[in-house]
């Protein structure tokens, strides 16, 4: 359906520009004139085009789309994204306020994630906009009623780059795109630079009255051509990011780099014409080459750190096997992932992820969470467990009810809570970006002044020592160091399995002084474990096995607990008889037995001082045999955290709702002098608020709802376990697995994060405290300045992936 | 010296042409994935060789 150009006599298809068929007689009303269509398709295009307000398509537009199809994705750009079957994939909804994550196209520098922050919170309606310079997704809030997402597309259009809702796929797409256009001028700037430099060499070396002025003059034309496609077609970028720049008067790093090849390139080109001067292509080649490169490495480098975020993304798989009449036949059909609904019945084979979260209907296998998590064991998952969403079944094939889909789970909670960390910028990073503004400024003033006095001095020299300091200047190293620290810490506590979900948490969680922990399913794992046994009459080891015969097929806690303390039953019980709340009476060998509270099993008998907490007691006809003391199973590594959490200089406190004796013991066991019980909700939060009082930076552990209010009340929180949700959505940090040595590499990532930012900020501010002065007294040559450039840009980058491997 | 005349601008035929064989290599996806092929040398799949190379 192309258009060959129709010559202007041949009516054409108001819309799609087509030769309009004889007979054809489909009219489009536009502002009360009558236009032509070539078939009814494109009349109704047009229509819903002009009848939606946007009639302006047809004023504005330069060419006809290529094709009609190529109408509708215009189409599509402007309104279709206000429909709600459309929205319903990418936004979500809160009545009158919506969110969506955006793709924006073009960003190649912190000041574009700026610039459109900048305008898009303009908009009247846009409640929020952030951007993450390393995924390039933008999260815009706004008022449905105020203003719609098409025109929120069409006003990051307006400024030149271009927005698509989020799409994994796209994504991917987009960066491979950039990455070969990236390659592409990488390449003609590199040959370019190599061949101007064999023919710059040789005029350099020659001595005086060896080369005739005919062939200096073709050497110079022969690089005057070589520079031609590296200014305009490498060096594009600049430009182009220099002209979006001015164009929203405002001042970045693009503006005095552009200015000095456009300086230095004109110049050289009238040099060669005018037959006078010195020509300084190869400083130019040299210098635009040196500049992508860095930008280059610096891409990689950012995809690198993106991609812990994106992975998560990309685990959902896109089609899942249903089984829709399970249980009553087994027929498959392959849907896509999307179209699962709650109820549906799923077959995922082993090696495959799962496509939603659901509970084991049928089958037993292990699941790998640790891309989720950071947990490191597969998982046993038997019938009635649940499984989540983009983790990985290992071993065999399970047949899974559906429970939750889309926005709903586990994983898009994770992803959504990353977006909010991502895009919130800590006070740090936004003082950075203020700076970098007016650093440039600044970095221009210079260039004037130095411009203006060398031309007093020495006007030979003036242009290229002026060329010299806009380029040695580094706005990148300011405007780099700290986005690509925080970029790369985060993603790295995200591999760790913590997952920092505000802004502020990596830098609060560097200062904290005090750390805060609850008891029950932070230090422990709030299952029941047999502590002490305490025998009246025979051995232990026979009472449990006589406790444990009782218990069997009991299925509540404390049962498992005995059990699983007795090891393998060698004994069987008969006429068992539960009293629930007290316990169970039983004939094990011949012999009648009572196990339970104590009040029930041994009546009128005194519990042994050493024991406290829940005890149960084993009695036989003549009196108790045995007392059980059960509780609360510390989490194998919560002694390793709290030395870790010493060494690193902590001050550590237990905060209970239990027993005071119970977190008393559990202090003297782990070693926290400051642990108090028997603490309400309101005692913790009044004990924190005390601490912070005297000063103290507190970071908070918590996992249920009654630590929601303390949560908040600390200047750091991490909610452990993924339990509660109010306490994660609460939580400036969420611990996905159980390795609870992961909050002191935490703590230790988040103090890194803050010496490898001042690291940067303090060598961006010495580079250019140096190297400005020298390039104005004129001891940097132009293609000295390009390499000095590059490289300290490079320098903050690698400096900033060192996090890496902390 | 004169031959210079003739060199200079052939070799800026001959930058051009290798940039346009560059520009090829970019297009058809040579650099998409720096690694695999790498690895892809060490692969044991002699198994399977073209038939054709086979008797």
């Amino acid at each position: 359906m192309t258009s060959p150009a129709p010559s202007p006599e041949t009516p054409r298809c108001f819309h799609c520009g087509d030769a309009l068929p004889a007979g054809a007689d489909y009219p489009i009303t536009l502002r009360g004139e009558i236009k032509p269509a070539c078939c009814r398709g494109c009349q109704a295009v047009a229509q819903v085009i002009i009848d939606s307000g946007n009639a302006d398509y047809y004023r504005l537009r330069t060419d006809f789309p290529a094709t009609a199809e190529a109408a509708l994705e215009e189409l599509k750009k402007l309104e279709l994204y206000d429909l709600p079957e459309v929205q319903a994939g990418f936004v979500k909804a809160e009545g009158e306020v919506r969110e969506a994550s955006l793709i924006l196209e073009g960003i190649v520098c912190a000041a574009c994630v700026w610039l459109n922050e900048r305008h898009l919170r303009q908009l009247p309606g846009v409640i929020s906009a952030d951007i993450n310079f390393s995924t390039r997704r933008a999260r815009v809030r706004w008022d449905e009623g105020r203003v719609k997402l098409s025109q929120i597309l069409k006003a990051v259009q307006e400024i030149g780059y271009l927005a698509h809702p989020f799409d994994t796929s796209r994504q991917e797409e987009l960066y491979r795109k950039e990455r070969n256009t990236a390659i592409r001028r990488l390449a003609i700037a590199g040959l370019g630079m190599m061949q101007v430099m064999m023919y710059a060499i040789p005029v350099y070396l020659a001595e005086e009255g060896t080369m005739t002025p005919d062939i200096l003059q073709l050497m110079r034309i022969a690089g005057m051509v070589l520079t031609t496609p590296v200014v305009f077609y490498s060096a594009w970028p600049f430009f182009q990011g220099a002209a979006r720049d001015l164009a929203v008067r405002r001042l970045g790093m693009d503006v005095p780099v552009a200015l000095g090849v456009a300086v230095a390139y004109a110049a050289s080109v009238w040099a060669v014409l005018s037959r006078s001067g010195e020509v300084y292509f190869d400083s130019v080649t040299m210098f635009v080459f040196f500049l992508l490169t860095g930008r280059f490495l610096e891409m990689s480098a950012r995809k690198r750190s993106a991609e812990a975020a994106e992975s998560l993304i990309k685990l959902i798989p896109a089609a899942a096997v249903r089984l829709p009449h399970y249980p009553a036949d087994r027929t498959e059909e392959t849907v896509a992932a999307v179209k699962l609904n709650p109820g549906d019945h799923i077959l995922v084979g082993p090696g495959e992820s799962f496509p939603a979260d659901g509970r084991v209907v049928e089958g037993a296998s292990t699941a790998d969470e640790s891309l989720l998590t950071g947990e490191s064991t597969p998982l046993a998952k038997q019938q009635g467990q649940a499984v989540i969403g983009g983790s990985l079944n290992l071993d065999s094939p399970l047949v899974v009810q559906v429970e939750k889909v889309g926005a709903d789970t586990v994983l898009s909670g994770i992803v959504r809570l990353l977006d909010r960390a991502l895009a919130e910028k800590p006070r740090l990073a936004l003082a950075a970006d203020r700076v970098a503004h007016w650093f440039v400024l600044v970095v221009l003033l210079i260039s004037a002044g130095v411009a203006m006095a060398w031309y007093a001095i020495d006007p030979s020299r003036a242009l290229w020592i002026t060329v010299s300091v806009l380029v040695v200047t580094c706005p990148c190293a300011l405007a780099l160091a700290t986005p690509a620290a925080l970029t790369v810490a985060l993603g790295r506590l995200t591999r760790l399995g913590l997952l920092s979900t505000r802004g502020h948490a990596l830098e609060t969680l560097a200062r904290a002084t005090d750390f805060v922990f609850d008891k029950t399913g932070t230090l422990t794992t709030g299952r029941f474990r047999l502590l002490q046994t305490e025998t009246v009459r025979g051995d232990a080891a026979s009472a449990l096995a006589i406790a444990a015969a009782l218990e069997q097929g009991a299925t509540h806690p404390v049962a498992s607990a005995i059990r699983e303390a007795a090891g393998a039953a060698a004994l069987q019980a008969e006429e068992l008889n539960y009293l629930p709340g007290q316990g169970v009476q039983g004939r094990v060998a011949g012999r009648t037995y009572r196990l339970g509270a104590p009040v029930y099993a041994a009546p009128g008998h005194e519990l042994p001082a050493s024991l406290n907490g829940s005890v149960i007691a084993l009695a036989d006809e003549a009196g108790p045999l045995a007392w059980f003391e059960l509780g609360d199973e510390l989490r194998p590594q919560a002694p390793a955290l709290v030395a870790q959490l010493k060494a690193l200089g902590l001050r550590l406190r237990l905060y209970s709702g239990d027993r005071p004796e119970n977190v008393a013991r559990m202090g003297r066991t782990l070693g926290i002098e400051d642990a108090r019980g028997g603490m309400l909700p309101a005692d913790k939060l009044a004990a924190v608020r005390e601490l912070q009082e005297q000063g103290a930076i507190v970071a908070m552990t918590g996992d249920g709802v009654n630590d929601a209010p303390v949560l908040a009340q600390a200047q750091v929180s991490i909610a452990v376990d993924q339990g509660a949700e109010a306490a994660q959505a609460a939580a400036d940090m969420v611990l996905l697995s159980n390795e609870l040595a992961r909050l002191a590499d935490g703590v230790r990532l988040a103090r890194k994060t803050q010496v490898i930012i001042r690291q940067n900020l303090l060598w961006s501010v010495l580079y250019n405290v140096i190297a400005i002065p020298a390039a104005a007294l004129g001891y940097v040559s132009p293609w000295l300045a390009g390499i000095g450039m590059s490289m300290s840009s490079l320098l903050v980058v690698l400096n900033a992936m060192r996090l890496n491997r902390v | 010296m004169d031959i210079l005349y003739l060199l200079i601008p052939l070799s800026i035929v001959f930058v051009a042409v290798i940039a346009m064989g560059l520009l090829w290599a970019v297009k058809s996806g040579q650099f998409e994935d720096m690694e695999g092929p790498a690895h892809r040398i060490l692969m044991d799949d002699d198994d399977e060789p073209p038939a054709k190379n086979r008797d």
